[in-house]
């Protein structure tokens, strides 16, 4: 009992604080950033944490003074929850955002919108919350899960393959990427491969393709598995026999740089590119390379526009941290993206272009990913049409 | 008929590294009677260890030997300095322990080097594939693996069953204190017996490198299969491990290979890979289940 009445006047005191804190006209606006640090998609956080960052110019988002705090999900949906819970709760947080991985964002994202607070997605998009779930708390700046592998199919389709064979994990973002990319594959599915998600051994799959020889695979394996999945496509020998279509998260940056030969031709797509030529890339880019000795991922310039995103609506609001006029402030959308052309769509998820990308050997030897061209012009999602905002 | 062949090749590779990682988790459960959580951390030393001396240094040599060298040294730290406290505790204190390791070992290493997977080539010599039958290749690299592993277990058995060394470790395992009563100075063997698993988990790892993405966390992804490779073989008989680990890497491989085919002569395409995928993913552990039941020791128990 008398841990009890301790621990409630601790929490008493600490909320005595927290009010008197909020109480001071030039005390930062708070933002929470939960993401991923570790285990094996910890890279992909790191990059969000640190795009996210590099946003923020002189401890200023859209000149109100701003400040990040940053938790480790582990990719735990648990974990997720109640840090966000303690966010909003204890730290009187209004702002969040940062999860990687669909399935915390899954847990996490209906408890921030119904606490009153706001979540902006840097990475994450599941097509539940694009449809008839869409809330007006509730804005995306990466792009919707099926987005990614739609452009997939249409570069296949382009590039005028007539036969795919397709793999992708058995979870929920797996079989996104598979319906993604036969929605706008028009040629025969030669066969479809659900992997499992702690595979660490693809010969048996590598074995089906040969036997199936299609003209091209489609596989999306994120982080880790793609390295293995990769390296093995080339052990195997079906690199230079069968080529392959992939989308962004299975050629990102760090994927390239652990499998160096073996990712040489493949063929992506993605709405961004660390090559893109316009004012607010090239700024993004020599930011980062002053600041970090690494490549930056597709993960990092969406984290930076999350920012610049926030950086908007705040500056709209003139830093006053009121959820509903905030959420007015950003579906204007006004800030500049380092992808060029962006907009939110009526979901306020993306609609955006999506590009063809391929990685080739430079003349320095090393791989890497270039831009190739435009594969669609302004495009939205399938679900946007569900959502009544 | 070749697409077969090779899926067999396939399930007995991965059946051997499951071997190297289960030999020595099996030895240590058996002989010392620890749980040890950490041993894919071991695995995980070995494999970024090589990666590094051989990104380093160029050379295939120096680079198994740092492998080998690091996972048995921390090997025998760990058991010096850790796990040596635990053997009369609780089997809960000692996964409690052991987990803990493995936070700190994945923490460390994230700190030491970052949390970008490493790259890590096929060694010169052992690149390309190579023509078994006509119309039917297969890496080089993949048939090198599988032959270190069966090596491996020879060499353990001669080990255990030929020396006196051996012969100490077996009667450790059964009679603690009355081989302690005779003079031999247990604690030494134990440390030996630790490093010895240590050093097979940091050769899988070594060889997995190439293979698999080398990064932080990859221990535990493959340590879930290895306990079921030691339950199914008997806990604490190696060459229940080797049977175990291979009936494992056959089994799963076949399953993910065939399954999806199979089934589709009975039932419609899509229910057909759903069902396929559902059921190869629980193949092993249905295995394991079904062993339990039948003989609850496992296939080869060591203390019959």
């Amino acid at each position: 009992m008398t841990l009890r009445t301790a621990l409630t006047g601790v929490t008493a005191g600490l909320a005595l604080a927290l009010a008197a804190s909020t109480a001071s006209a030039q005390a930062p606006v708070k933002i929470g950033l939960i993401t991923t640090l570790s285990g094996p998609g910890g890279y992909i956080g790191e990059d969000i944490r640190d795009g996210f960052k590099l946003a923020i110019k002189d401890g200023k988002l859209g000149g109100v003074p701003v400040e990040v705090i940053v938790e480790d999900d582990a990719l735990k949906p648990g974990q997720g929850k109640q840090i966000a819970e303690k966010f909003m709760k204890n730290d009187g947080i209004k702002i969040l955002t940062g999860i990687v991985f669909s399935n915390v964002a899954s847990a996490v994202v209906p408890d921030v919108v119904d606490g009153g607070a706001m979540y902006v997605s840097p990475n994450a998009a599941p097509s539940n919350f694009a449809g008839k779930e869409c809330h007006k708390n509730y804005f995306v700046v990466s792009w919707q899960n099926d987005s990614l592998h739609e452009s997939a199919g249409q570069n296949a389709t382009n590039l005028g393959y007539k036969k795919a064979f397709i793999l992708a994990p058995n979870y929920p973002a797996g079989k996104d990427a598979l319906t993604g990319f036969k929605r706008f594959f028009k040629g025969e599915i030669a066969g479809e491969i659900y992997t499992k998600l702690d595979q660490t051994d693809f010969a048996a799959e590598m074995a089906q393709i040969r036997a199936a020889n299609p003209d091209v695979v489609f596989q999306f394996h994120p982080g880790g598995l793609g390295i293995t999945f990769l390296r093995q496509y080339q052990q195997a020998g079906l690199k230079d026999k069968i080529p392959m279509v992939v989308a962004a998260p299975s050629l990102d940056a760090t994927t390239v740089s652990a499998v160096g030969d073996a990712a040489d031709g493949i063929n992506a797509s993605s709405h961004w590119n660390t090559d893109f030529d316009n004012p607010a890339n090239k700024e993004f880019m020599a930011a980062w390379n002053k600041s970090f000795n690494r490549v930056p991922t597709y993960y990092a310039s969406q984290s930076y526009d999350t920012a610049l995103a926030i950086g908007a609506a705040l500056k709209g609001t003139g830093g006053k941290v009121d959820v509903d006029a905030l959420g007015a402030a950003m579906r204007k959308a006004d800030f500049q993206s380092v992808r060029g052309k962006f907009k939110f769509g009526p979901n306020q998820h993306p609609v955006q272009d999506w590009f063809a990308v391929k990685a080739e050997k430079g003349a320095d030897g090393k791989i890497a990913i270039v831009t190739k061209g435009v594969i669609l012009k302004d495009h939205g999602d399938a679900y946007a049409a569900q959502c009544k905002l | 008929m070749t697409l077969v062949l090779e899926q067999v090749l396939n399930g007995l590779q991965l059946g051997v590294m499951l071997f190297l990682l289960a030999a020595g988790l099996t030895l240590v459960f058996g002989v010392m009677g620890v749980i040890n959580l950490a041993h894919g951390s071991l695995y995980m030393v070995g494999a970024y260890a090589a990666a590094i001396v051989a990104a380093k240094t160029g050379s295939a040599v120096l680079s198994v030997l740092a492998g080998l060298g690091a996972a048995a040294v921390i090997g025998m730290i760990v058991e010096l300095g850790v796990l040596r406290r635990l053997y009369a505790r609780d089997h809960l204190d000692q996964v409690l322990a052991t987990f803990a390791l493995i936070l700190i070992f994945n923490e460390t290493t994230t700190l030491l080097f970052g949390r970008k997977p490493l790259f890590v080539s096929v060694p010169k010599m052992l690149e390309g594939s190579v023509e078994l039958m006509p119309g039917f290749t297969y890496p080089i690299y993949r048939l090198a693996v599988i032959g270190v592993g069966l090596l491996v277990a020879v060499g353990l058995y001669v080990l255990i069953n030929r020396t006196r060394i051996g012969m100490l470790v077996r009667a450790g395992a059964t009679h603690r204190q009355m081989v302690r009563a005779l003079g031999v100075d247990i604690r030494m063997i134990f440390t030996l017996v630790f490093g010895l698993g240590a050093l097979l988990a940091g050769l899988a790892g070594l060889m997995a490198g190439p293979i698999l993405s080398v990064q932080v966390g990859m221990g535990e992804q493959i340590l879930i299969l290895t306990f079921v490779v030691v339950v199914i073989g008997g806990i604490g008989s190696v060459r229940g491990a080797l049977l175990g680990a291979l009936i494992v890497g056959l089994v799963d491989t076949l399953l993910r290979a065939f399954l999806p085919g199979l089934l589709r002569q009975v039932m419609q395409g899509p229910d057909a890979d759903a069902l396929a995928a559902g059921v190869s993913s629980m193949g092993v552990y249905l295995l394991m289940a079904l062993v339990l039941l039948v003989r609850p020791r496992g296939l080869f128990p060591a203390h019959a």
